[in-house]
């Protein structure tokens, strides 16, 4: 396992507000590592900053075997580089089709004019059977995103992160508004995904974190307070006082 | 697997059937005197503001940005023509009348001759450096579209690069619009201030021919040049391009975390919809004969955005069926072809009521029929909708709507 993304003593403020404070972690490659942490943490600022959404006030995040610093990248940059991001609320095209999402998120070049000469490929095509058929909407290829379900979105909203194919996946609460049967396929296709490359789970639910089986990152007033297994975490202190106590 | 353009968009078809149609209805009755020089001029203006209003659904109805400046790079490609069309007339009549002379005009006499009667309506003779191409058709005439296309790229960059969105990049190119109209409203902004030019129905080498001809010449090229807009958007919109665009005016972020440089898109769909709003302007401005600074004016912009809402953001054959119905009976009402309605104690004259009523219809579409005319087409092929706003998931046990985020 080689180290994949570095953030050190990173610190962001919000008019005044310390969201995220000295906080630092490192992801390796491949890893699945579930981010837990009440309310108000700093769990999305700090998926922010990965993504090059918010700057931080000071710090370092490094990424990958060069040590390519992400600050002040663009967030389509970021993206480029290898860093999906799927977002608390499924946020898919709801008036595109299945394939129209799915084609979007392919790895292809991206500038304005290769956009306009793309022509589909046969290649293309295949990997987007793919994913369909492993995020379970090969039957809904050509159905209208809006009309899934929201378990639906969810997944093909993984499987727009999958079709991006990144080293390094962030998520942020995937189980949210799930049924259980729902919670184990997502369980499933994380960690699937998690044999190849580095994703970062962000989840309230401890049921969820615990059937993930993976190291844990507890994040508290915006650094880090605990890591480790999840048996570890649970049986600290300071997790028991300010999170699992209440 | 791999479908034609065309069998992946019939709507484009029928909508080349169309025109033609009209094209040939129109050809045929112009020759057959039913109908006058001037109104086949107001049709074939009609066709112009119809391709800008398909440049403008272009932008808004599907790339999500409201643009209020469009009618501005329609105005800049009508000065660019105009200032050819003005200069080569002038020099006509100029030489013309110097050839009374004993001696031979030189080349200098001539140029300040057009100069003075060019400049004399804002008291002065001399030609500004924004006409040095104006005596030359192959320079001056590309700056049809390289004129809107440069401001747009220029305004667009520092715009979207800031990611100004949403209603303050509506009032950020309202208030390029108003700049420009106030600066050609000027006398020493070379352009003869609020005269504007004048005389562009008068084509240069077509001396000898008539208004009907002519007049039937320009409204063919209209329709020549809608019907290759249209295709041309066609093409833009359908595809990977027409499904990015899309996606950027749904959800801009979301699109950026994909690895798209959104802000390269929105330029791009910014710029190319602003040369082609010039070349309306171009083919438009002929047919009216002149071009003053009140046409750029910011509520031209805001007109184009009441075709396109009321004839159906998002498909291209809404924005043209809006901008033709709504134009046609613009001029209908404000012609004095509306009968005035006596109430009584009233009488309603639509030239001063047309106004209103534009604006309630306008409402009430926004709010009862937000499809505008083209959603009339919905009726005959339903087209997939897709706003599924109810609760989460359909199970027991899964969030409701009001859990979730707004």
């Amino acid at each position: 396992m080689t180290t994949l993304l570095e953030v050190s003593g990173v610190s962001v403020s919000f008019d005044g507000f310390r969201a995220i404070n000295n906080l630092s972690l490192t992801i390796g490659e491949p890893e699945l590592r579930a981010v837990i942490g009440p309310n108000g943490a700093g769990k999305t600022t700090f998926m922010d900053i990965i993504t090059g959404k918010t700057r931080p006030d000071e710090g370092h995040v490094l990424w990958g075997e060069l040590s390519t610093s992400l600050v002040g990248k663009s967030e389509s940059a970021i993206a480029r580089l290898g860093i999906g991001r799927k977002f608390q609320r499924p946020t898919v095209f709801e008036a595109q089709t299945v394939r129209e999402n799915l084609a979007l998120a392919l790895r292809n070049r991206p500038g304005p004019f290769d956009v306009l000469v793309y022509r589909k490929t046969g290649q293309g095509a295949a990997r987007i059977g793919e994913i369909a058929e492993e995020i379970g909407l090969s039957d809904s290829l050509t159905r209208a995103a809006g009309e899934l379900s929201h378990g639906q979105k969810q997944w093909l909203e993984i499987g727009m992160l999958l079709a991006q194919d990144p080293r390094l996946l962030l998520v942020d609460e995937p189980a949210a508004g799930m049924t259980p049967a729902e919670r184990e396929h997502t369980t499933d296709l994380l960690k699937r995904a998690a044999e190849t490359r580095a994703v970062i789970v962000v989840e309230h639910d401890m049921d969820f974190v615990r059937r993930l089986d993976c190291r844990v990152t507890v994040l508290h007033e915006g650094s880090v307070l605990a890591e480790g297994s999840l048996a570890h975490v649970t049986q600290n202190q300071d997790v028991i006082d300010v999170y699992l106590g209440r | 697997m791999r479908r034609t353009f065309l069998s992946a968009n019939p709507s484009v078809l029928w909508f080349l059937l169309a025109l033609a149609l009209v094209t040939l209805g129109v050809t045929v009755m112009a020759e057959a005197g039913t109908i006058s020089t001037s109104f086949v001029k107001t049709l074939g203006k009609t066709l112009c503001l119809c391709l800008i209003a398909v440049a403008m659904d272009v932008v808004w109805g599907y790339c999500g940005i409201l643009s209020l400046g469009h009618f501005a790079f329609f105005g800049i490609g009508g000065y660019a023509i105009g200032m050819w069309l003005m200069y080569a007339r002038t020099e006509e009549i100029v030489a013309l009348s110097l050839a009374a002379q004993a001696l031979p005009p030189t080349a200098e006499e001539i140029r300040s001759a057009i100069g003075t009667q060019i400049f004399g309506v804002v008291g002065s003779s001399e030609f500004p450096l924004i006409w040095a191409l104006a005596d030359r058709p192959w320079l001056q005439l590309p700056m049809i579209v390289l004129l809107p296309g440069l401001l747009a790229l220029v305004f667009g960059w520092l715009a979207f690069r800031s990611r100004v969105t949403g209603v303050y990049l509506s009032i950020l190119t309202q208030a390029m619009t108003l700049a420009l109209s106030l600066y050609l409203f000027q006398n020493d902004s070379g352009l003869r201030g609020n005269n504007g030019l004048s005389g562009l129905q008068n084509i240069p080498g077509l001396k000898g021919v008539g208004q009907d001809r002519i007049s039937i010449w320009f409204f063919w090229g209209s329709a020549a040049a809608l019907a290759v807009g249209y295709v041309f958007f066609a093409w833009i919109v359908s595809g990977k391009m027409g499904s990015v665009i899309r996606a950027i005016r749904d959800d801009e972020a979301r699109v950026r975390f994909l690895g798209y440089h959104v802000e390269s898109f929105k330029l791009f769909v910014f710029t190319v919809t602003a040369m082609v709003a010039g070349v309306a302007g171009a083919l438009y401005y002929p047919q009216a004969g002149i071009i003053n600074p009140a046409e750029i004016a910011p509520i031209a912009s805001i007109y184009l955005a009441v075709w396109v809402a009321i004839g159906g953001r998002g498909r291209l054959y809404g924005a043209v069926i809006g901008a033709a119905f709504v134009s046609l009976l613009s001029s209908w009402f404000t012609g004095g072809g509306a009968p005035p309605v006596p109430i009584g104690f009233y009488t309603i004259h639509w030239t001063d009521w047309w106004l209103v009523l534009l604006g309630l219809s306008f409402v009430a579409v926004t709010l009862f029929f937000p499809k505008g005319i083209g959603g009339l087409f919905d009726l005959v092929q339903p087209r997939p909708v897709a706003d599924r706003q109810g609760d989460y998931g359909p199970d027991a046990g899964a969030w409701r709507r009001e859990e979730g985020e707004p």
